[in-house]
This record gives structure tokens, C-alpha cells and sequence, in this order.
């Protein structure tokens, strides 16, 4: 292509930082034109490296400066124009000159009811308004940052040569300190996953060093891969399919269903990719499962490639996990070295091999197709449906794409067979499922349960909420689900219970509330994330998600315009559009919590 | 297979056909000295050295020969005159291919086995093949590789010269060739032909070809052509060597011409007639580079006294004694009808109707030749019909040549916003301008030691200008270009040569030797 | 023509029957539900969806109900199969087309958008002053407020970022219009971001990619990198964005002055079709003519050298007529 670039240019520090990511740069000669040319036009594969070179140039520098831009540009053949574009898609990215430390408070629905406002206060005392430097340093509010059993969450992006990117949960004023002055006083506190009895999936979370294949092995990894090739692709397929695994992601879609269908696929080369981009605000299960035992999922995966016909993986991780990204870096390039990645898989003659990227802040990148997008170096936008990802995925080519719990759930099956595997939860959603239990409750952290256990007796391992305090309401399947009341304790955990309740589980969110929440502010929340989350390419969402903020904030302020009964028929002639006519699950949903909270808890009755 | 194209800066639109190709799957190959932005596209671009095209040409065709990719059956069925062919490319190896075309020999093989191997392939040129003191035998080359591999004649191959001008190919369809009537009727071999216009205009047909361009300024310099009545054309700044084309327009003993610009040549006119813009302010046909017959439809009504050619030629016969009645614009197209077989069937109703029709369209129910040429394909003689003549041609470098005191080459060419000598284009205002400059590459503005903007003094062995220096890393070391499109800032056509293809009346505007000075350097030796 | 050569021929069509409101129609397989609309002579309300561009279905305004699909499909790319069964007429459909209509009619100043979106308005019933803004008034200046964000310059918006709404009006893409070069404006408080002008501009004509689509959300935008002007962009001045524009965001300065001025009169303007005056290619131009003037050049989306795109001479380069 004719690109064209600005005059800016790189300088020595950000052209190194990309080189890194993208390899030697063998620019044209300072000469002028060769003799000859042959474009290599481009792989797809090789644009999806647009993500990992602007990670690097925001971890070196900061921001996304022009020069650096145009750097990235010109090694991938984008032009700057759409680069940008991408560059302004991503949160975690800024195209303005930023201080090297920013500090990410979380104030989303459980933090700011577990301490986020003192820290936000905090930083406002110490630092100063948001978004505004000082003395290197400047803190902004951030959506969910996943680590909401341990709330106060903040995310500490650092840039510069040898630093990276660190969580602190729960944050103290002291921990941040630290953190920004690049001290090491941080001790990364034990994972939160209830009573070992009944945990399969997370058996070896807390248990295994993490970072010991070894150990994962001396606990019984990677014999479910070496099952999987003695009986052959088509009857893991099938095992995963009697397993009656259903996805683990939300969709509920049966996994062996889908495996099949990729399988099936004539297009060549199959894809599986892993959504690890776990950004449903309440959600922190997959971050559990990553950090607590990454070789399962590098395990699974390869699994789901073998079973699948594909030579590669992508693992999709949010950007927000340094630890996860960490871990899973180690545990990839040690599976690598001892053959359980590579060329010849287990010595079985198959060929498979992982990629880790990570997203930059944007949880419309969980939903598959924008995930597709933004991993092929595109802006996040979802796709349209048809055609799916079974036959246009990754790529344009046939992908198997699931989420973490729902592909570890495969080394589960295969290890216990299908039909033992069957046997546990209940008919219609077997198996067991990881609940994000948050909030105001005695014990936050991931639970383990047998599909259909009742939610009472979830939140009774849970501990409860604290003494004197009463449940005032628990959001279901995060900011995308809904809210009940406490007269729905009794809810079995299932699919086909929750969908008779009208309900759902989505991503496995129970975020408790007791009588100190004040809801209006939860919604505004709620409206405010689905406003910033929203991606603006369709009409519905971009507009709907806006004016239902607006409604809100004017029932909050007693500004209405005519009744109150106005401003809630048009939140839901809002929400009925978002739901019918957005493009993707993220409009669809985003006016369902609000809606649940208007139907189920009557939350304007009365006045807000 | 772009040879001598720019199409990204000089047919836009074209090459939104070639990159829809392209998102297809369509492989681009590029020749050109510069790495254009055509070359940007191309899967292959080769950067041969200005002049050197029969070279290449006839080393991809040894290549695809001996590597047994030569179209055998294409051959022996639908060609004549291989083995003289043969015998003349058989010296082209790949080492002296690469020797004088400056091509590693390895890519001119890439090139040869992707043309032959290809399916289907269209090979385009323009004025990087024509503007050559041997301009012909540069085309004739190219046709050559089409007939080697059969890529020709079929829906989706053939040879495509794109036109730079929205009706060159109209004129030639209009008989403004020396030796053709309208319709390509040859005037002198074709009595039929010749008949049938005496007939309809009542006048004998001199059965004699008249002079192209380059012979009637021969014939001004001889004193034997002294009078001149010329249509829409600049000469006097777009011919090369335009000192002398000046010298030879200014000294006619009558000249006349008929512009909608008050151009140089105009200004050196005894009578001016002030015409209409075509495509705006008339009614009328032109035909484009895929000989498709479109209208031109009058949208405004010319300034002051301009009127329309049909008027001042009508009226002109009138002042000299001859009562043509005044006729439209579809009459004179249907006389044309009625004298040309190939336009018989293009009624102004159907190319309204159709959009368009492509010649040859010799009745009401034709709808029209996509692609020509595909009678050579036929197994039966008769419908066959002449076969297609290989035609061994010789390199014969740039007349020009480069040396110690000239060391550069000089090729011009064009840019996107501009047209020809600028008489049109200078009205809007592009904000992708930048006027007239002298293009080098970033070692040539090192070793001069000159920076963007500078002003140099570029010199050839005909005439000096100032320029501005503008570094194009698309260039390579030895290579300089400039456009003519800001003749009144730079007068570009002062540097370029005037040798010229006998046959085509073309000149080698794409090869002069000239060498910079920095304006300082010169003033320190002063 | 030869049997022996390659001859281009047409695939064979394929007709396939699918019923729209109650009606069997017959189309071409591998067309879309629009098209089946459209042969069944059902007005159907499109902004994003153009013939000569891929659809990007981006704007929701044209969906349907389809039977059998949980929520409404977009008529412009979802593919007509066999036996499908839409409905584009019922209470949901109607709810989502005014809806989205409102959407833009309250966020976008729609003054200079196409006759036929005026009237979709008024067809749906759309009342996009119900949200709180009058949409016949120009939209306020984004009104700073809080301090939450760093900057309410819709082109300087951080993703993930916003100020906390203004409770006494709706929120409005308004900004200033954008004046730099001697061609053509771009003032996108008209922008419905329906993506054409980046299809245009890049893959589907012009291969430039001088413009790209920025930011996310309400705050998206259509923007050069880092914002710079066109004229330190790629910007090749083709004009293909303006050319598919539905809302008069992409304007010639012609035109923009001509409306400023008040002398902009379509009533007064004739098209008249002829061929670009420059190269070979030979592109289809529509000349609109005000008061024997050019005012602005088109070319028919259906023509088959065009596809109703141009590049800099023809679209720009006429203002040698009359300039003698």
C-alpha cells in the first residue's frame, strides 16, 4: 500500500521497545529505492501483532506517541489513520502524553461498596483531581478490575525500562505508595477458593506452585491430554459431547456441539482460542484458575486443538491480569520446552502451539467476535452473526473458541470420564460451576458447587453476610445479568433453573448487597460501565446506553422530565431497542440489570 | 502486469479495479525505474534501469522459453514468425538481462514464471513504454510476451494501452491517425473505404497518408508545412526541446488555434477561436480506454463568444465558400455510423440506454465487444484470420546518454492532481501540491549535499532550469525525475530530448542526461 | 466470441422463494433480506447501507423481525435463505426503527441529511426531543462539568472515560466544524458514524485509509490520526467520502459557503450526466449546476467504470470552465 506518515518519527528507546515485539526491522535502505521489491502482503497473523507492539510502546513510553505510531505502522503495513483508531479503542492505552505512573482505582459495583471511595479519596488527597498529572503521578477511576474478593482493587500501570503493570487487592494507601515507588513490599495475598472438599476444578488452585510444571504433573496433570490421544480427536470430541459440557461463558452453548462443528470445517487451519477476557464487573473465577493453575489451561488448550484440528492457540487474556499474564508466559514456555507444545505434541506426532495476548481495556473484547477483531489487531468491534465463529472465526477461518472454566472442565471430563463427569450437577447443567461470590458477605472468593446446588447454601459457605446485616439484594451474572431479591435464596444453581426464574448465571456472579447498598448508585454504575463499554458501532447501544445514563441521572436527581412513571417507560423503551436491535450480547444486556432492579426490586416504586 | 504505468496517480479509477483484483487475489507486477506508488501495491515491482524495456522484455521471454512455459499451442495455431523470434531473444540470458536491465537476475525469472504460469493476465502500459525515441518497437516487445504465453484474446488476458487522455482513443477512432479514416479505414489500401466517404462528402479521397506530430514540425523546419490550424493542443509546452517548437510555431506564416485556454501556443496564434470544454459545455461522444463509446453532455453554456468546435468549424467552411449545414452533434455521429462498420450499431439511444457501448458494435443488436482478438483462438482458418505477428525487435538504449559530465537520469511523469502541462488543473486548488521539483533520492541529496526545498540548477546537454529539490525515497541513486506540469515555473520540457520515434511521432521524454549544481556552488565558482 | 478462449460467464442464478409479511418472494440466492424488500416493494429505511460499499449494518434502522431469531436482523446483510419468514412491519420493528431514529435525531443535527431519512421521521413517528434535547435547535457546545474527565473535546475523548451527564439536556455529538483545506469540510455534529466515508476512503474504493473510525462508544468518532488536519494526512482529496455521506457531514466548500451564504438551492440545480474530462478511464460524472456553475460533482453508484467514485481531477478539477 501507498501509506502515507506524518513527519513524526520514533526515537531510539520507543523504535527498541517495538523491535522487540515485532522483530529486527529491515527498513529500506537509507539510499532510496532498491532494484526490486516482493510485498509479502501481509499476513493476518502478522497484523495481530498490532496489539502487542502498542502494549510495548505504552510500557515503554507511557502513551502512544506519534512517532511511535508511525513506527508500528510502518513495520506492519497499517495505516496510521486505522492504527489510531485501534490505539483509541483501549483504555489501558492513551494517545495523550501521560505520566510514566497512572493508578487505576476501581469503583465498580463491589469495590465501591468495599472501600473503593476511601481510596479514591485517598488519591484525590494525595495526588489531586483525576486524570490530572502530578509530580509524575495521576490516578483515574476504572471499571471492575476482577479481584473483587479482595476489594478495594487498583491497577497500577507503570511504564519505563524494567517496569510492568501491578494489582494491589486490597489496596492500602501504604501498598500504592510502594507500588508506585517501585518497592517490592507487596506480598501477593493467598487465593480465595472455599473448603478444599468438592473442588475438581480448582483441586490444584493454592495447592501446586504454580509455576512448577512438575508439580502440576505430580498432581495429575496432563493426564487427561494423554487420554484424549489415546482415543483420538473424534472421541474426545465425542466424551466432551456425552459429557454434556455446556459453555461456561454465558451462552450456555453445548461445547462438544461446537467442537464438532469446527471440527467438521473444510477451511484450513482450524484456530482455538481461549476468552480469558474476564471483564464481567463481580467475575474473578478465571483470574483464580490462571493464576492458581495455569498448566490446566495450557493443558485444555491443547486438548481443544487436538480435538479440533488446529496447529494454534491464542490465549485472549484480560490486560488488567499482570500475575495470570505472568504465570501463563511460564507455564507456555515451559510446556514448550518439555514438548507438550511444539511440533510434536506428547511425542504423538501432532503439532500445537499457544500464543498469549492480552487485551488493553475494553470489555466489549470478551464478547468472541470482537475478541476476533481485536486480536487480529482490529478495533474490538463484534461481528455480525452469521456466520459463526465454527466456520468464520479467528481470521476468517473456523475457531473453537470457549472461556477458561469451561475448558479446563474438559481435562475434568476426560479424567473422570464422560459419564461420571454426567453424573454430577443435575440433568439438564452438569458438572460443577465456579461462583464469584463478593461483596457484603463474610467470606468472599471463588466457590466451587455442583451445578443446582441452592444459592442459600452457596452463600452459607460464604459465610454469610456480617452479623446484624440483612441481604438487600445479590446481582446475578454481573452488570450483563440481574438483580434478585432475598426472597430468591432458594434458586438451584442450574441453567434450566435460572432460565425458569428468569435469570441468569452469566459469567457465575453473585455479588451480595445488604441494607447499607444504596441501589440507584449501583445502577448509576451500572449505566455508567455499559456508557463507557459500549463500542459505538451500532446505533442502539451507542445512543441507548447514553440515554439510559441520562435517565437515571435525572430519576437520581429528581429532575424527571414529566413523572417518574415517564422516566421509567422510557428507560424501558431504551432498553427494549438496546435488546432487540444491538448488534452483540453487550447492547443486548445492557439494559437487563437496570430493567431486573425496576421489575424484581421495585426500586422506584415509591419514589427513587 | 503494470509496465510503464503509474495507474495509482494516473488512472485512479482504473486502479480501483486492480485493487479490487487485488482483495481477490490477483497477483500486481510492476515495471518501472521508480518505486512508484503502483509499486507500493505490487507483489513484485522491478526498478529497471529507464530505456532498458526491450532487454527485460526479450530475458523474460528466453526465461519462459527454455523453462518450457512458452504457449505451444497458442503458438503454432494463432502466431507467425517464432523462430526469427526465438533467435532474437535466445541472447537474453538472465545474466545479461540483469547486466542491462539492472535486475537481479533471480526476480526477472520470478517475473517471467508468474506472467507465464498465470491463468489469466492483462499487461497495461502507458507512456513509460511510449515516450521512448523507439517507442514502438518497446510495444511490440510487450505483444510479444502476450502471444508467447497466449495471454490474449480471452476474457480476462489481453494488452491494454491505458489512454492518458479522455479521448485519444476517440481520436484515433475518429480517424485523426495519419493514414486512417474513421473507423481505423485505412486511406490508402482500403478503396472500399475510400469510396463510401467519397460518396457520402461528394469530394475525392487523396488515397495518401498525411504527417504525425513530429513529421509536421519537420515539415515546419523545412518551410514546407506554413500554415497550421491547431485543435486543443499546447505544443509549445508539451512538445521536447520546446526552444525549438516555440521557434517553429512562432515563425508559420498562418496559425490558428482553437482552445478553450488563451495556452502558448495560442499566444503565438494569428487567429485564436475560442472553443468549448467538451466534456461540459457540448453535446457529443468520447471513447475510453476500454473503447467504450460514452456521451458528453452539455451541462453549462460557455463563457462570452466561445462556441462549440462543430460551430466554428461548420461556420469556418461557411467563411471559406462551403454551406455545411449546421449539423448536431448525433448527426455528425450518425454520418460516422454510416461510414464506420465497427460504430454502425451505436445508436445515441443505446449508448444512452447501455451506458456505454465498446467497438466494434456493427449492428443495433450488438451488444458490444468486451475483450478483441478472439478470433486468434479459432481452430477453423477462416474465422481465424491473419495470424498475429511476433516481431523481433533490438534493444536500443536511451539517445541520451548519461556520462561523467551528465550523470544522471532524468525521467518525467505525472501526479495525481495534475494533467499534462497544467492548464486545466492549475484552476483548483489541490491541496496535495506542491509546484514544480526536482526529485531525488536520499544518496544522491548527500553526495550533492543539498536538503528538501533547496533550490538547484538541473542541466542537460539542451537547456538549464531551477528547481526546488524534493527527496523521494522512492527513487534509487542516479534516478531523478520531474513532472511538466508547472511549464510556467519550471519549464521542464527545456532539459528533455527530442528524439523521436519514427512511426509514433513520440518523443523520449522519458530519458534525458542532465546533472544538478547547487545554485551556491555555482555562484562560489562565478 | 471463441469457445476457446475464457468467456465470461455469469454463474448461474439460483431463485429461491422466502416470504415477507405474509408474502412468498422470489429472489436471487445470495442476496439479502433488503433485497427482498425491495422486490417486494417494501419501503425499507436504510442509512448505513449502500450499494457500492459493504454493509457494516451498523445503524439498526433497517431490521426486521425474522421468525425463528431472538432478536431483529439487519434487512441490509443478513443473507435471504429459503422459507425464511420476516416481518417488517410489526410493533417491535416499528419501536426499533423509531428508536434508533430518535437516537440520532437527538444526538446528530440531521438538518442536512437526505429527504428520505426526514422522511422515515415522520413515518415512525420519531420524536427525538422526547430524551430532552429540541432537536430543530442547534445542540449545545459539550458543556464542561465535574472535572471527572480530562477532556470534553469529542475528539481528545479518553475510551472507558465520560463526564457524568448533564441532567437538563441530552447529550449531542456537536463540535465545531472542521475547515482545512481549499476542497471539501467535514462538520461531524452531522455524523451518524455509519462508517461509509472510512469505507470509502479505505478497502471498498479508495485504499487510502486516510481517516479512520477513533475512540469508542458515544465518543466515536471518525478522525485522522492523532487528529491532524487533512493536510498532513493521506488524504487524497478523491472526495469518495463525500460522495457516499448521507447526512451532509462531508461537504465541497462549494456548497458549504453556497448554504452559509443562503443561495443553496436545489430546486435550482440540474444534473446533467457527461465523461470526466481528463484521463482515459472515462468516469461518469454528474455535474450539478446551480446558475450555470458547477457546484458539485457525483458519479452513479451503479455505474460500472465508477461505482460512483472518482478521484481528485473529477470530483475537484472542473474550475477551469469558465476560468479563461
Amino acid at each position: 500500500m501507498d501509506l502515507h506518515f506524518t513527519t513524526d518519527v520514533p526515537t531510539d528507546d520507543e523504535r527498541e521497545a517495538i523491535d522487540a515485539v515485532l522483530g529486527p526491522d529491515e527498513a529500506s535502505s537509507p539510499d532510496g529505492a532498491p532494484r526490486v521489491a516482493m510485498q509479502n502482503r501481509g499476513t493476518p497473523e502478522r497484523r495481530s501483532l498490532v496489539l502487542p507492539a502498542l502494549h510495548a510502546l505504552q510500557a515503554r513510553e507511557g502513551w502512544i506517541s506519534p512517532g511511535g505510531l508511525n513506527h508500528i505502522a510502518r513495520r506492519l503495513g497499517v495505516p496510521p489513520a486505522e492504527l489510531f483508531g485501534v490505539a483509541t479503542f483501549y483504555a489501558m492505552f492513551s494517545v495523550e502524553k501521560r505520566p510514566k505512573t497512572v493508578v487505576h482505582v476501581c469503583d465498580d459495583v463491589v469495590c465501591r461498596v468495599n472501600g473503593a471511595t476511601e481510596v479514591a479519596m485517598a488519591c484525590r488527597e494525595r495526588i489531586g483531581p483525576t486524570h490530572e498529572e502530578n509530580e509524575g503521578l495521576m490516578w483515574i477511576k476504572s471499571p471492575c478490575l476482577g479481584l473483587c474478593e479482595r476489594a478495594p482493587a487498583v491497577l497500577i500501570q507503570k511504564a519505563g525500562r524494567g517496569r510492568g503493570n501491578e494489582t494491589l487487592a486490597p489496596a492500602t494507601t501504604e501498598w500504592i505508595r510502594a507500588s508506585v515507588e517501585d518497592k517490592k513490599l507487596v506480598v501477593e495475598p493467598p487465593l480465595l477458593v472455599g473448603p478444599a472438599t468438592g473442588r475438581r476444578l480448582l483441586a490444584r488452585v493454592g495447592v501446586v506452585d504454580p509455576m512448577s510444571l512438575d508439580a502440576y504433573r505430580a498432581h495429575g496433570g496432563y493426564a487427561a491430554l494423554r487420554r484424549a490421544i489415546d482415543i483420538g480427536p473424534s472421541l474426545t470430541i465425542r466424551e466432551v459431547k456425552d459429557a454434556k459440557l455446556l459453555g461456561r461463558g454465558g451462552a450456555a452453548f453445548p461445547t462438544g456441539v461446537k467442537w464438532e462443528a469446527v471440527a467438521q470445517q473444510p477451511a484450513r487451519p482450524h484456530y482455538v482460542v481461549c476468552n480469558a477476557d474476564e471483564s464481567e464487573p463481580g467475575t474473578f473465577k478465571d483470574r483464580v484458575v490462571m493464576e492458581g493453575d495455569p498448566f490446566a489451561l495450557v493443558e485444555a488448550m491443547t486438548i481443544a486443538g487436538y480435538a479440533m484440528a488446529a496447529e494454534k492457540g491464542f490465549i485472549y487474556l484480560r490486560g488488567e491480569y499482570p500475575l495470570a499474564k505472568a504465570l501463563l508466559e511460564n507455564a507456555i514456555a515451559a510446556a514448550r520446552v518439555r514438548g507438550f507444545l511444539g511440533d510434536n505434541v506428547m511425542g504423538a506426532g501432532f503439532r500445537f502451539d499457544l500464543e498469549l495476548r492480552c487485551g488493553a481495556g475494553a470489555y466489549i473484547c470478551g464478547e468472541e467476535t470482537a475478541l476476533f477483531n481485536s486480536l487480529e489487531g482490529k478495533r474490538g468491534e463484534p461481528r455480525n452473526k452469521p456466520p459463526f465463529p465454527a466456520s468464520h472465526g479467528l481470521f476468517g477461518k473456523p475457531t473453537g473458541i470457549n472461556n477458561v472454566e469451561t475448558l479446563v472442565n474438559v481435562n475434568l471430563i476426560l479424567g473422570m470420564g464422560a459419564t461420571a463427569y454426567a453424573a454430577l450437577g443435575t440433568p439438564g447443567s452438569t458438572g460443577t460451576r465456579l461462583f464469584c461470590v463478593s461483596g457484603h458477605i463474610e467470606r468472599p472468593g471463588t466457590y466451587e458447587v455442583d451445578c443446582g446446588t441452592p444459592l442459600s447454601r452457596l452463600l452459607e459457605m460464604a459465610g454469610g453476610v456480617r452479623p446484624g446485616r440483612t441481604i438487600k439484594a445479590i446481582l446475578l451474572g454481573g452488570a450483563a445479568g440481574g438483580f434478585i431479591g432475598p426472597n430468591e435464596l432458594d434458586l438451584p444453581l442450574s441453567f434450566e433453573a435460572a432460565r425458569e426464574r428468569g435469570v441468569t448465571l452469566g459469567s457465575g456472579v453473585v455479588a451480595v448487597f445488604d441494607q447499607s447498598v444504596d441501589l440507584v448508585d449501583t445502577l448509576l454504575r451500572i449505566a455508567q460501565f455499559f456508557r463507557d463499554e459500549s463500542c459505538g458501532q451500532c446505533v442502539p447501544c451507542r445512543v441507548g446506553t447514553v440515554r439510559q445514563e441520562e435517565a437515571l441521572h435525572r430519576i437520581a436527581q429528581k429532575r424527571t422530565l414529566g413523572t417518574l412513571g415517564d422516566e421509567v417507560k422510557l428507560l424501558d423503551e431504551i432498553g427494549q431497542v438496546m435488546k432487540d436491535a444491538s448488534i452483540c450480547g453487550l447492547g443486548q444486556t445492557a439494559a437487563s440489570a437496570i430493567q431486573s432492579a425496576v421489575t424484581r426490586l421495585k426500586v422506584f416504586e415509591g419514589g427513587a | 502486469m503494470l509496465w510503464g504505468s503509474n495507474a495509482r496517480a494516473a488512472h485512479p479509477i482504473f486502479f480501483h479495479h486492480v485493487l479490487k483484483a487485488i482483495r481477490k487475489g490477483a497477483k500486481l507486477a510492476v515495471v518501472d525505474p521508480r518505486q512508484t506508488a503502483s509499486a507500493q501495491f505490487a507483489d513484485l515491482w522491478l526498478g529497471l534501469n529507464v530505456g532498458s524495456d526491450i532487454a527485460l522484455s526479450h530475458t523474460v521471454a528466453r526465461e519462459i522459453i527454455v523453462s518450457g512455459l512458452a504457449n505451444q499451442a497458442f503458438i503454432e495455431n494463432s502466431t507467425s514468425g517464432f523462430e526469427a523470434y526465438r533467435d532474437c531473444v535466445m541472447e537474453w540470458t538472465l545474466d545479461r538481462g540483469e547486466t542491462v536491465t539492472g535486475i537481479p537476475a533471480a526476480s526477472i525469472r520470478e517475473l517471467a514464471h508468474t506472467y507465464a504460469r498465470a491463468d489469466r493476465a492483462i499487461l497495461c502500459w502507458t507512456l513509460g513504454i511510449t515516450e521512448h525515441h523507439n517507442a514502438v518497437d518497446n510495444v511490440v516487445a510487450l505483444i510479444n510476451l502476450a502471444l508467447l504465453t497466449g495471454h490474449v484474446g480471452r476474457y480476462g488476458s489481453g494488452l491494454n494501452p491505458l489512454r492518458g487522455q479522455n479521448n485519444v482513443q476517440g481520436g484515433g477512432d475518429m480517424g485523426a491517425i495519419p493514414n486512417k479514416l474513421p473507423g481505423f479505414q485505412d486511406i490508402e489500401t482500403d478503396a472500399l473505404a475510400r469510396a463510401r466517404f467519397e460518396a457520402a462528402w461528394g469530394v475525392p479521397i487523396v488515397p495518401k497518408a498525411g504527417w504525425h506530430l513530429t513529421q509536421m514540425f519537420d515539415a515546419m523546419e523545412h518551410g514546407t508545412l506554413r500554415a497550421l490550424y491547431v485543435i486543443g493542443e499546447n505544443p509549445a509546452s508539451s512538445e521536447a526541446d520546446v526552444t525549438r517548437a516555440q521557434h517553429l510555431l512562432g515563425s508559420r506564416d498562418t496559425l490558428i488555434v482553437q482552445d478553450i485556454f488563451m495556452t502558448r501556443t495560442a499566444e503565438l496564434a494569428h487567429v485564436v477561436f475560442p472553443a468549448s470544454v467538451s466534456a461540459f459545455e457540448t453535446e457529443g461522444t468520447v471513447t475510453n480506454s476500454e473503447r467504450r463509446v460514452q456521451r458528453v453532455r452539455k451541462a453549462l453554456d460557455p463563457p462570452g463568444n466561445a462556441r462549440d468546435d462543430i460551430w466554428i468549424i461548420t461556420e469556418l467552411a461557411k467563411r471559406l465558400g462551403a454551406a455545411w449545414p449546421l449539423a448536431t452533434a448525433e448527426m455528425a455521429w450518425d454520418e460516422l455510423r454510416s461510414l464506420s462498420p465497427m460504430h454502425r450499431g451505436m445508436s445515441y439511444a443505446r449508448i444512452e440506454a447501455l451506458g456505454g457501448l465498446q467497438w466494434p458494435c456493427p449492428d443495433e443488436t450488438h451488444p458490444g465487444e468486451k475483450f478483441l482478438h478472439a478470433r486468434l483462438w479459432e481452430k477453423d482458418p477462416e474465422k481465424r484470420g491473419r495470424l498475429a505477428p511476433f516481431s523481433p525487435v533490438v534493444d536500443d538504449p536511451p539517445v541520451d546518454k548519461i556520462s561523467d559530465e551528465f550523470p544522471l537520469r532524468l525521467t518525467t511523469g505525472r501526479k495525481l492532481d495534475s494533467y499534462n502541462t497544467g492548464v486545466q488543473t492549475r484552476a483548483f486548488a489541490s491541496p496535495l501540491r506542491e509546484g514544480e521539483a526536482i526529485e531525488i533520492s536520499p544518496a544522491e541529496a548527500r553526495s550533492l549535499g543539498v536538503r528538501d526545498d533547496e533550490r538547484v540548477r538541473v542541466i542537460s546537454r539542451r537547456g538549464q532550469v531551477v528547481a526546488k529539490v524534493r527527496i523521494d525515497p522512492g527513487l534509487r541513486s542516479g534516478l531523478v525525475f520531474m513532472t511538466f506540469h508547472f511549464p510556467e515555473e519550471v519549464e521542464t520540457n527545456l532539459l528533455t530530448i527530442d528524439a523521436t520515434d519514427p512511426r509514433s511521432g513520440t518523443a523520449e521524454f522519458k530519458a534525458a542526461a542532465v546533472r544538478i549544481e547547487r545554485l551556491d556552488a555555482q555562484a562560489a565558482v562565478s | 466470441m471463441s469457445t476457446q478462449g475464457y468467456v465470461s460467464v455469469d454463474a448461474p442464478v439460483r431463485m429461491i422463494t422466502m416470504d415477507v409479511d405474509g408474502r412468498p418472494v422470489k429472489v436471487r440466492e445470495g442476496t439479502t433480506i433488503l433485497e427482498a424488500c425491495k422486490t417486494a416493494e417494501i419501503d425499507t429505511p436504510t442509512l448505513c447501507y449502500a450499494s457500492n460499499l459493504t454493509p457494516v449494518n451498523a445503524c439498526r434502522v433497517c431490521v426486521v423481525e425474522l421468525e425463528g431469531a431472538r432478536v431483529l436482523v439487519p434487512a441490509c446483510a443478513r443473507k435471504a435463505e429459503a422459507g425464511m419468514k420476516v416481518k417488517t412491519d410489526t410493533e417491535r420493528v416499528r419501536h426499533s426503527r423509531r428508536l434508533v431514529l430518535e437516537f440520532l435525531g437527538s444526538s446528530v443535527d440531521l438538518s442536512t441529511a437526505s429527504k428520505s431519512t426526514h422522511e422515515w421521521i415522520a413515518t415512525y413517528e420519531a420524536n427525538p426531543a422526547r430524551f430532552g434535547a429540541d432537536a430543530s435547535m442547534p445542540p449545545p457546545p459539550a458543556a464542561s462539568a465535574a472535572g471527572e474527565t480530562a477532556s470534553h473535546d469529542r475528539d481528545h475523548a479518553e475510551p472507558g472515560h465520560h463526564a457524568s451527564p448533564d441532567v437538563s439536556s441530552a447529550a449531542t455529538v456537536a463540535q465545531a466544524p472542521k475547515l482545512d483545506n481549499d476542497l471539501y469540510m467535514r462538520d461531524y455534529s452531522k455524523c451518524i458514524l455509519c462508517y461509509k466515508c472510512v469505507e470509502a476512503c479505505g478497502d471498498d474504493a479508495q485504499n487510502t485509509f486516510a481517516i479512520g473510525v477513533a475512540g469508542r462508544g458515544f465518543d466515536a468518532r471518525i478522525s485522522t490520526e492523532f487528529v491532524v488536519p487533512l493536510t498532513d494526512s493521506a488524504c487524497v482529496y478523491c472526495g469518495n467520502c463525500i460522495g457516499v455521506c448521507p447526512t451532509g457531514a462531508l461537504m465541497f466548500n462549494t456548497e458549504y459557503r453556497m448554504r452559509k451564504d443562503g443561495t443553496w438551492d436545489e430546486s435550482k440545480q440540474k444534473v446533467t450526466s457527461t465523461i470526466c474530462p481528463y484521463c482515459g478511464v472515462g468516469c461518469d460524472l454528474e455535474l450539478h449546476v446551480q446558475a450555470n456553475e458547477i457546484v458539485k460533482v457525483t458519479s452513479p453508484a451503479d455505474n460500472s467504470v465508477t461505482s460512483g467514485h472518482l478521484c481528485i481531477k473529477g470530483r475537484f478539477g472542473f474550475s477551469f470552465v469558465g476560468n479563461k
